[in-house]
């Protein structure tokens, strides 16, 4: 077995636990959009194409509200503007990968595979990981779920009971991926700053209140290091 | 109802290119270093900016508070992934106690 298929398959298989919170995502989005008005393989379309969940169930409500398509896309990708951020902080683990396969790993990011990822590879013996192919079995994982669940929400709606609450799965897999990454005091810091100014800012429109949270979390850490190392 | 195919192209280019951004553009240039060590704080920040509203507010994205459930549910789950870093038992821990939590109360 290769350095490299030995990576993917422990990306794939570290993504296993979060799939229970991808599963809900998913039925949901497929059903959301035949709910809104689409053919059952337009929905499985919208998905495959935009691939980013939260986002597409705000898109389709806005749509279900007859908004503008300016308005519907520009909160759409309000909502999806962490990718950046995503993209910045895995940029260096990707240098000088071929042009396509860069393409591939920006097309399959999502908030799971960039937190499973970027734990790994923080992790004591990140080094020693073959990276690109770890994420892609993060990653790749993740795709295939979501696709798959949101084939079957197209057909069958979600039929998953809402008062079980496995949404609630999602916040949890952040929880398990980003406890055991804050290891020192500004990071504990800059997820308090996160946090607070996240849930003050929640009134803010397009999840603007999200990238409020994480801009202030970065700007704390990064004072709080910096204080750190002067004194 | 056809606006879905312009919403899903221009949502799937934009989408895409946020995503590509930095990973594209990486090997021509370096972060300076202040950006490089704000790197460090990305995931515990914008991580945490997705969870505290996740788990304290409505489920529709409505600004309400979720229920005490989900609160204790999650302080049980830090606790857990602090002691175990154990992603699946972090979660099933999560989900146990928000299901006990809401057969009991």
């Amino acid at each position: 077995m290769s350095n490299s298929f030995k990576a993917f398959v422990s990306g794939a298989r570290d993504a296993s636990p979060i799939l229970i919170g991808i599963v809900p995502f998913g039925l949901i989005c497929g059903a959301i959009g035949v709910g809104t008005g689409m053919p059952e393989w337009a929905s499985i379309g919208f998905s495959a194409i935009i691939f980013a969940g939260a986002s597409q169930l705000v898109v389709n409500q806005l749509m279900a509200e007859h908004a503008s398509l300016l308005v519907i896309i520009l909160t759409g990708l309000l909502i999806n503007m962490r990718m950046l951020m995503y993209s910045a902080s895995l940029a260096p683990h990707f240098r000088g990968l071929p042009l396509v396969r860069k393409g591939l790993f920006a097309y399959l990011l999502t908030d799971q595979a960039y937190a499973l990822s970027i734990a790994r590879y923080g992790r004591e013996d990140g080094e020693s990981v073959n990276k690109p192919p770890y994420y892609l079995g993060t990653a790749l994982t993740v795709w295939a779920c979501f696709n798959g669940t949101t084939v079957l929400g197209a057909y069958l709606g979600a039929f998953i009971p809402p008062e079980w609450d496995l949404g609630f799965a999602i916040p949890l897999t952040f929880i398990a991926v980003v406890v055991p990454a804050i290891k020192d005091r500004p990071s504990v810091l800059a997820a308090m700053a996160a946090g607070i100014v996240a849930l003050l800012a929640v009134p803010l429109p397009c999840n603007l209140g999200l990238m409020a949270g994480a801009v202030s979390g970065i700007a704390v850490g990064y004072l709080a290091e910096r204080r750190l190392t002067r004194g | 109802m056809s606006i879905y195919w312009p919403v899903a192209l221009a949502m799937g280019v934009g989408t895409f290119l946020l995503r590509f951004s930095f990973i594209l553009i990486m090997d021509k240039m370096t972060f300076p270093d202040a950006v490089t060590r704000m790197l460090r704080f990305i995931p515990a920040s914008v991580l945490t900016a997705l969870i505290v509203p996740a788990v304290l507010l409505g489920r529709n994205g409505e600004a309400a508070f979720a229920g005490w459930e989900r609160l204790l549910a999650a302080l049980v789950a830090v606790v857990v992934a602090w002691k175990t870093k154990n992603t699946f038992v972090t979660i099933a821990s999560g989900m146990g106690v928000l299901w006990l939590l809401q057969a009991v109360m």
